[in-house]
């Protein structure tokens, strides 16, 4: 059972209605706010498990939004816009928004952000052996096995791969990945990451040009997924 | 003819060789007025006014006309070396070589402008048909799928309760292809207008080839549809410098595209290779071909080969060419060795080896 509450910030009345009967036909709790007056009062009021915020409101720019509720709101912020420039999706990634879906968006596809969003950190302590579906993790041994065999990586590889499981769905940005993996002189050194990402899909997936793990979100970063959370 | 010599040469070259040639004219035949008289004279300098008339614009033509007048009269009508003119005749004859010079230079004036607005009429006619074409087929391509979303949709609430489940689910996933097709033209649309406004500026960056082209063809293979898509890249290619977003999106246009014009079954090769300093990635299907003819015209924008099946706005091409031409790089379409169509982009870019140094 699904209870899970879910602020809607969106100016357009149908796009509300559309994420209100998904959202509900989806058992969770629906709450609209048309302005980010309203979103985020109703934000303080009530606060949510997740907000799904739209950055072209009337009052006032999303990614100001984003910020300010940033400040105090520690659950996930799904960002909803019709912008697809990289710009965009990056500013609001590094401002801490844990997703960004660009309208118009599949259903299945908002419905995979949401859970994986509201599961995220859940690959917490109780278990340091991580499956994902076949691919396991073993994060106290520092040991990855694939199809029970042991997949050899080296410690950058390593390292890269447990940051991403750490962020199981979320987009990470390659300004992020190069400066948590390789530190803060090498955010621009994106070719690090091309070849890491490359050697890694080779040990991991089971056909590297196709991945199943390590998704590409172009012009933007890397998203680890568990298999069984494509739709 | 006149127009193009008038295009190349310019205004101040055109004052310099009319007053030139009229110089010239002057004292050649100040040495042989004894012997043709210097009524033929003004003859000779109305003929060269009419010459230079043909092709030069209407002010050095008033200048060369008034100061063949005056030379006329200064150096050739007795008395020499005064404006004075004391027969009759004379004065008469001056006054109709002022006149006749005159009447050349508003003549050709006159010709100009008609010209000029014959050649606007033919641009604003180009624009029209442009225009046309593109209301043709935006029209056509957006109505389309709203047509088959209203028309759905309008079934879905009014005849709800007689439509079996089949024909509600059928109508229901003919609404989610119009819209995405939709979209799809709206894409298009954006990128166009994107490109006529001149501001794309390519963010490059480092980028894995092979991750390229998958990540473009994955949209595609997401919805198979009988077509085999044969990447051949070479293991070990260097990292090369582009805009991964814009390029993603030519590749997905040509793939696209060739998914959408041969038959069931066709194979679509993609290939690439770079090396130092340059890229290249072809695109090549074995489905018909472009006729020969047609080729240079399959990058205008809105163009459709003759006998095509409807479906495109006749943009995807063009925006690829933009886009590889903000990478400041060459498209090109061939006929491939099997008689399909071949397009080969060449984009010149900072290559890096690292991948091929051991890491660690």
């Amino acid at each position: 059972m699904n209870s899970s509450q879910i602020l809607i910030i969106d100016d357009e009345a149908q796009i509300r209605k559309l994420l209100q009967i998904t959202l509900q036909s989806n058992d969770y709790q629906v709450v609209e706010a048309a302005t980010a007056k309203e979103g985020m009062i109703a934000a303080a009021n009530h606060p949510p498990d997740l907000i799904l915020l739209d950055l072209g409101l009337p009052d006032e720019d999303g990614h100001s939004v984003l910020k300010q509720l940033r400040q105090w709101y520690s659950k996930p912020i799904i960002i909803i816009s019709v912008q697809n420039n990289e710009e965009d999706i990056v500013k609001a990634l590094d401002n801490a928004a844990n997703d960004y879906l660009v309208k118009p968006f599949r259903t299945g596809e908002l419905l995979a952000r949401i859970r994986s969003a509201l599961r995220g950190g859940t690959t917490d302590d109780t278990s340091p052996v991580l499956d994902y579906n076949g691919l396991l993790i073993d994060l106290t041994t520092r040991t990855v096995k694939k199809n029970e065999e042991v997949v050899k990586l080296t410690v950058t590889e390593y390292n890269l791969l447990t940051l991403f499981v750490k962020n199981e769905g979320k987009v990470l940005t390659h300004h992020f990945l190069l400066y948590n993996v390789w530190g803060p002189d090498f955010i621009d050194q994106s070719q690090y990451l091309r070849v890491y990402i490359a050697q890694l899909r080779k040990k991991i997936e089971d056909d590297p040009n196709r991945p199943n793990y390590i998704i590409t979100e172009t012009g933007v970063g890397y998203r680890f997924v568990a298999k069984a959370f494509i739709v | 003819m006149s127009n193009l010599l008038l295009n190349t040469i310019p205004r101040r070259n055109q004052y310099l060789i009319s007053i030139l040639l009229i110089l010239l004219l002057s004292i050649s035949c100040y040495f042989l007025t004894d012997i043709i008289g210097y009524k033929v004279v003004a003859f000779l300098l109305l003929v060269t006014l009419s010459l230079l008339a043909l092709f030069f614009d209407i002010l050095p033509i008033l200048i060369s006309a008034v100061l063949s007048a005056l030379i006329w009269n200064f150096f050739f009508i007795p008395p020499k070396f005064t404006f004075h003119v004391h027969t009759g005749e004379d004065f008469f004859l001056f006054i109709m070589y002022f006149i006749i010079a005159m009447v050349h230079a508003v003549l050709t004036f006159k010709i100009r402008q008609v010209q000029k607005e014959a050649r606007k009429k033919i641009e604003k006619a180009n624009t029209l048909k442009l225009y046309n074409t593109l209301l043709n087929s935006l029209s056509h391509e957006l109505r389309t799928p709203i047509a088959t979303i209203i028309g759905a949709s309008d079934n879905l609430i009014m005849n709800a309760g007689k439509l079996t489940d089949e024909n509600k689910s059928n109508l229901l996933s003919e609404i989610s292809l119009a819209a995405l097709r939709l979209n799809q033209q709206v894409e298009n649309l954006l990128n166009m207008s994107r490109l006529e406004s001149g501001f794309i500026q390519p963010k490059k960056d480092w980028c894995d080839v092979n991750e390229l082209i998958y990540a473009s063809i994955k949209n595609i293979e997401d919805h198979p549809d009988d077509h085999i898509i044969d990447v051949q890249v070479k293991d070990n290619l260097p990292l090369v410098k582009l805009d991964i977003g814009l390029m993603e999106q030519v590749l997905y246009n040509l793939i696209n595209n060739a998914v959408i014009y041969t038959p069931a079954k066709s194979v679509i090769i993609v290939a690439a290779d770079c090396a130092d300093g340059n890229c290249t990635i072809v695109v090549e299907d074995n489905g018909k071909g472009f006729p020969p003819e047609e080729r240079e015209n399959v990058f205008e924008k809105f163009y459709r080969l003759k006998y095509s099946k409807t479906g495109g706005t006749g943009l995807g091409l063009s925006i690829a060419k933009g886009f590889v031409e903000a990478h400041n790089g060459t498209i090109n379409v061939e006929s491939g060795s099997s008689g399909g169509a071949k397009f080969i982009i060449k984009i010149p870019t900072e290559t890096s080896y690292l991948n091929h140094l051991k890491n660690e």
